[in-house]
């Protein structure tokens, strides 16, 4: 039996160490740290309560869109505000943005460039590979970066810039475009999507969202070489590997649902463990019997979280709270979100191996094809000479929370406003639900749990199983404990 | 390579306390892209926390070799602020896999750094992760807010003899970054380059207000009042561009973009302090009707009596604009009589 830390666990963004005990060449326990404390939620206490929206998208610089939104919705809840349809559409626009670039950095920059490790070289497809996916070096690098580039010149437009935009209110955005700025749009989409079915894809967004089941998607993959397209590849090197064994956790997904519009939600929210279930916000409690936090007597919903940071706890290893939903571990991100709005693809791949680490990516791809299609539905409906934002008063004292999916999965934020100032703000990112740490009742987290089995190979000292399934989450550290 | 001198430089980058966000604005560099304009300046990415293929005991392997003084570093880049807290520990931030507070590592590794430049407002005087009361008891590399100091002390000079480089924003242009590490590369920055909050000169001798869309709105003082107005921000809505040295309106971001062309204020975000404004970031403060914060170089009588002329010779076409979310009347045209 050894005991391994393992840290900076890097390629993720923000700060992580795992640390594992192994057992006859297995995993047999993890824990998750995360070991940086910035403390938003005292920050954001007796603040204006707009100011929010310029110390929150600073909370991360990935999900820096996703932040803003949540406190837009937040605050638009409490001052009873909804968006005309063009802010709607716009703020769509710029989530969509931020969420597919995201994607497409974590399956380029993070995730595949492990396939090209040293460890892999005796493998048929190492080559191929390393010429591919290698860090840094690889050809994928180059040519990834600048379709992400060009593709966000979008949130140039209509953001003014990312990260860090000012331009999501809670009445809509503060950049109305102009009828040129519409065609320019479209015209960025074109681009981006001729980068997706050339590249990523190998064939058309419309026939990767037509796949409907674990055969069908075989074979799609069996239609071409690997080498034609970087789905096709991962597929490959994903089957060589058994990736649908890897990374387990417990199955049990939640998604808050995003991308409203007029009423609906392109992905709806709820949760899915074999069968769909509703989601309650009351019902989410934070748990903080294993983080370095003064220790209270229950755990709390957010809108009565503290946040008292605290490093002499004897059971704490964490800087992440627990949240749990009815009391449950959960897993959220895009497959969590695809399952639960019912793609029958990801439907079927979760019903024959669960969550783990080759469904996770598939989700994440397939999601990219989906979600720049409705992009293409939303530019058009934009109506430039139409309001993009509306105003509202500030109420003195009110209760507010917004719930939205980032790239990572759910995100929300919880705040109190008296005599106009924050009383209290909570946030609860997607790491902090997939990373959190144990509960009161010693309940591990959603990676904790999905590191449980994982092989080690003789000699490893950062095993490599445990590089897939921690980036296959795509943590982002940052927002988990903010 | 570019440079004369055929040895690589080695960079190492590192995080601390702050949100990633201005690594994630440098992978948006085009024309070219990163890593041509590394190759460009020679440089030889030792690490990068989400380029790197290696992490955990490799790093440290590395960051030994660094500080034992078995291998040369060029250029050592922070993002995201030094963390002191809780007490003084530094123990907010342990570097994973390691039980020392990164803030040690930190320090030992500038002693070794031929440049030590900080990335952003964080690193650069604390930021965002010391506004409100500075919870994780964050400070810069060399400067704690405005006041000179911080992590490595007033008299701080890295091996090649300058200060700490101050590449503050929040986030940084990927060129602001870029542009300075080939000056470095072509040995064209020097202490002159530098203005006195130690920020390249490259893009803080520019204010913001430089090529800001709004500027016939400001010039006849034609305001918003609310968001998503067309009128000048500077009267109400909290602008600072004409305090704020940065060159976001003619350079632009992602393409065509810059914070007063996404339709909000500038908040001065290159400044030490700006995390605390003291007012509401969105929200002129006032007395008597005139803005506290005046533009640079401009002395509060010519403003005043500037403005209330200027008010006096709006256009219709600017006063119907400035409160409109688009063009309602356009410029006239003059038709020459045949």
């Amino acid at each position: 039996m050894t005991r391994r830390i393992i840290g900076p666990f890097n390629r993720v963004e923000g700060d992580l160490e795992v640390q594992l005990q192994i057992d006859d060449g297995r995993v047999s326990e993890a824990w998750v740290v995360s070991p940086l404390y910035r403390g938003f939620e005292q920050i954001l206490q007796g603040k204006d309560p707009l100011d929010a929206l310029v110390y929150v998208p600073r909370i991360c610089g990935i999900c820096s869109v996703s932040q803003s939104v949540a406190a837009a919705y937040a605050l638009a809840d409490l001052q009873e505000l909804t968006p005309p349809p063009n802010g709607e559409l716009s703020g769509n626009l710029i989530l969509a943005c931020e969420n597919i670039a995201d994607h497409l950095t974590h399956f380029y920059l993070f995730f595949m460039p492990d396939f090209a490790r040293e460890i892999y070289r005796n493998e048929a497809w190492f080559p191929a590979a390393e010429a591919r996916f290698k860090a840094i070096k690889g050809s994928a690098a180059r040519q990834v970066l600048q379709a992400r580039a060009e593709f966000m010149h979008l949130l140039g437009l209509l953001a003014g810039k990312w990260p860090h935009s000012l331009a999501l209110q809670p009445g809509g955005t503060s950049r109305a475009i102009e009828v040129q700025e519409k065609a320019r749009i479209v015209a960025i989409l074109s681009g981006f999507r001729q980068f997706l079915e050339q590249v990523l894809f190998g064939d058309s967004l419309e026939n990767v969202i037509a796949l409907d089941s674990a055969a069908a998607l075989d074979n799609w993959a069996a239609q071409a070489a690997p080498g034609s397209s970087d789905l096709r590849h991962f597929l490959h090197i994903a089957e060589a590997l058994d990736l649908q064994d890897l990374g387990r956790a417990a199955d049990q997904f939640m998604s808050y649902g995003v991308y409203a519009d007029q009423g609906q939600c392109l992905f709806t929210g709820g949760t899915w463990n074999g069968a769909p279930g509703s989601l309650d916000q009351t019902r989410i409690r934070e748990d903080i019997s294993h983080s370095w936090m003064h220790q209270q007597n229950e755990a709390k919903h957010p809108f009565d979280g503290v946040t008292l940071p605290s490093i002499d706890e004897t059971d704490a290893y964490s800087w992440c709270k627990a949240p749990r939903l009815d009391g449950l571990v959960v897993e959220v991100g895009a497959l969590a979100r695809q399952v639960v709005n019912g793609h029958p693809l990801i439907r079927d791949l979760v019903a024959q191996s669960g969550g783990n680490v080759r469904n996770r990516v598939v989700a994440r791809l397939l999601e990219i094809a989906r979600v720049v299609v409705a992009m293409e539905g939303w530019v058009h409906a934009l109506r430039p000479k139409e309001a993009f934002c509306h105003h509202g008063k500030m109420p003195d004292e009110a209760q507010g929370y917004g719930m939205i999916e980032a790239a990572r999965g759910s995100l929300g934020h919880w705040l109190k406003i008296k005599k106009g100032r924050i009383l209290n703000y909570q946030i609860i990112a997607p790491t902090t639900w997939n990373f959190s740490p144990r509960d009161a009742q010693g309940a591990p987290g959603a990676l904790e749990q999905a590191l449980i089995d994982a092989p080690v190979r003789d000699g490893e000292k950062d095993p490599v199983s445990v590089q897939h399934i921690v980036r296959s989450f795509d943590p982002c550290m940052a927002c988990t404990v903010h | 390579m570019n440079r004369s001198d055929p040895r690589p430089l080695n960079l190492l980058w590192l995080q601390s306390g702050g949100c990633g966000g201005c690594s994630l604005s440098l992978l948006g560099a085009e024309s070219p892209d990163l890593f041509t304009t590394l190759s460009a300046a020679g440089i030889n990415l030792l690490w990068h926390p989400s380029l790197s293929e290696q992490g955990g005991a490799d790093l440290h392997r590395l960051l030994q070799t660094i500080i034992a003084g078995d291998l040369h570093l060029d250029l050592l880049c922070l993002e995201g602020a030094v963390i002191q807290g809780p007490n003084g520990s530094g123990l907010f931030h342990r570097l994973s896999g390691s039980e020392r507070p990164m803030r040690d590592w930190i320090r030992e590794l500038a002693q070794r750094a031929e440049h030590v430049i900080a990335v952003g407002s964080c690193a650069a005087y604390g930021g965002i992760t010391t506004a409100g009361g500075n919870p994780s008891e964050a400070c810069g590399l060399q400067y704690e807010g405005a006041k000179s100091g911080g992590l490595l002390g007033e008299k701080f000079h890295s091996l090649a003899g300058l200060p700490v480089i101050n590449i503050a924003g929040c986030p940084i242009h990927p060129n602001w970054v870029l542009e300075t590490l080939l000056q470095i590369a072509l040995a064209d920055l020097g202490a002159s380059e530098l203005d006195e909050l130690q920020r390249p000169r490259s893009y803080a001798n520019h204010l913001v207000h430089h090529g800001c869309p709004r500027n016939e709105y400001y010039e006849f003082k034609a305001s918003a009042e609310k968001s998503s107005d067309l009128g000048c921000l500077m009267e109400n809505m909290g602008c600072l561009g004409t305090q704020a040295h940065a060159d976001c309106n003619t350079r632009l971001w992602n393409g065509e973009g810059s914070c007063l062309r996404g339709g909000y204020a500038c908040i001065n975000c290159t400044a030490p302090g700006f995390e605390e404004p003291g007012h509401p970031f969105t929200r002129t403060p006032k007395i008597a009707g005139i803005p506290i914060g005046l533009p640079i170089d401009m002395p509060k009588a010519w403003f005043v009596a500037l403005a209330s002329l200027s008010k006096a010779a709006t256009p219709a076409r600017l006063k119907n604009n400035a409160h409109a979310d688009h063009i309602r009347v356009a410029p006239g045209n003059k038709v020459k009589d045949k």
